[in-house]
C-alpha cells in the first residue's frame, strides 16, 4: 500500500512538468502566423503574382515548409 | 493502486499530446482577428504613403509613430495623427486577441516583439524604424 506515495509525488511531478511545457511560447509557429497576417494587411502578396514577377517561381521554396 | 499509475499514465499521455498540439500551432483565425486585418488592410492604402515619404515608421514595440510631422500637408496632418492613433490602437488589440485565442493572455508580450521584428524586416526599402529612440532607414 505504501506503493501510494510512490505514485502521487510521480503523478504530482509529471503535471508540474506538462504545465511547464505547455507555457513555453512557440516563437516559430508565431513568427509564421505574424507573416500571413502581415502578407494580408500590407497586401505584399500582390508582387509576387506569376508572370509580373521573373523572380517569382525563386521565391516560393522559402514560403512552402513542411510541417 | 494499479488505477492510479493507469490514471497517471494518461495524464501523462494527455499531458504530451496536448504540448506538442500547443507548441505546434498558433492560432490566428478568429472572427477577431479577421476583422483587425481587414480594419489594418483599408487603413495601409492610406498610411503607405506616410510610410514612403518618411512622415510616419514603424515603432520596435510593434506599433506605428509619427516621425517627421513636417513632411505631412499642414490640412491633413490631423487626419494622419488620428490614422496612427487608430492604427495603433487595431495592432494593440490584434496582439491581444492573438494571445486570448491561444488561451495565454500573458504570451501578448512575445507576440507583439515578434511581430515587432517581422514587420521591421519586411518593411519595404525607405521605410523608417524606430529604436531606442533613434530613427533609422530602411
Amino acid at each position: 500500500m505504501d506503493k501510494t506515495w510512490v505514485v502521487l509525488p510521480v503523478a504530482g511531478v509529471v503535471l508540474a512538468a506538462c504545465v511547464t511545457i505547455n507555457i513555453y511560447f512557440p516563437a516559430a509557429a508565431a513568427e509564421k502566423a505574424a507573416d500571413k497576417i502581415i502578407d494580408e494587411v500590407w497586401q505584399m502578396q500582390k508582387s509576387g503574382k506569376p508572370g509580373t514577377n521573373p523572380e517569382a517561381p525563386h521565391t516560393t521554396d522559402t514560403v512552402k515548409e513542411t510541417k | 493502486m494499479k488505477a492510479l499509475i493507469k490514471l497517471a499514465a494518461i495524464l501523462f499521455a494527455l499531458c504530451f499530446a496536448a504540448s506538442t498540439l500547443a507548441a505546434a500551432d498558433i492560432e490566428a483565425n478568429t472572427p477577431g482577428v479577421t476583422a483587425l486585418k481587414q480594419s489594418m488592410q483599408a487603413r495601409h492604402a492610406q498610411l503607405a504613403g506616410y510610410y514612403a515619404s518618411g512622415a510616419v515608421g514603424l515603432t520596435a514595440d510593434g506599433l506605428i509613430a509619427v516621425r517627421d510631422a513636417n513632411a505631412i500637408p499642414l490640412a491633413s496632418r490631423q487626419a494622419a495623427n488620428a490614422l496612427v492613433a487608430a492604427e495603433n490602437q487595431d495592432r494593440n488589440a490584434l496582439y491581444a486577441e492573438i494571445a486570448q485565442a491561444n488561451g495565454h493572455p500573458e504570451w501578448q508580450g512575445e507576440i507583439r516583439s515578434t511581430f515587432a521584428q517581422r514587420w521591421i524586416q519586411r518593411r519595404q526599402p525607405g521605410w523608417w524604424v524606430q529604436s531606442g529612440g533613434v530613427w533609422t532607414q530602411k
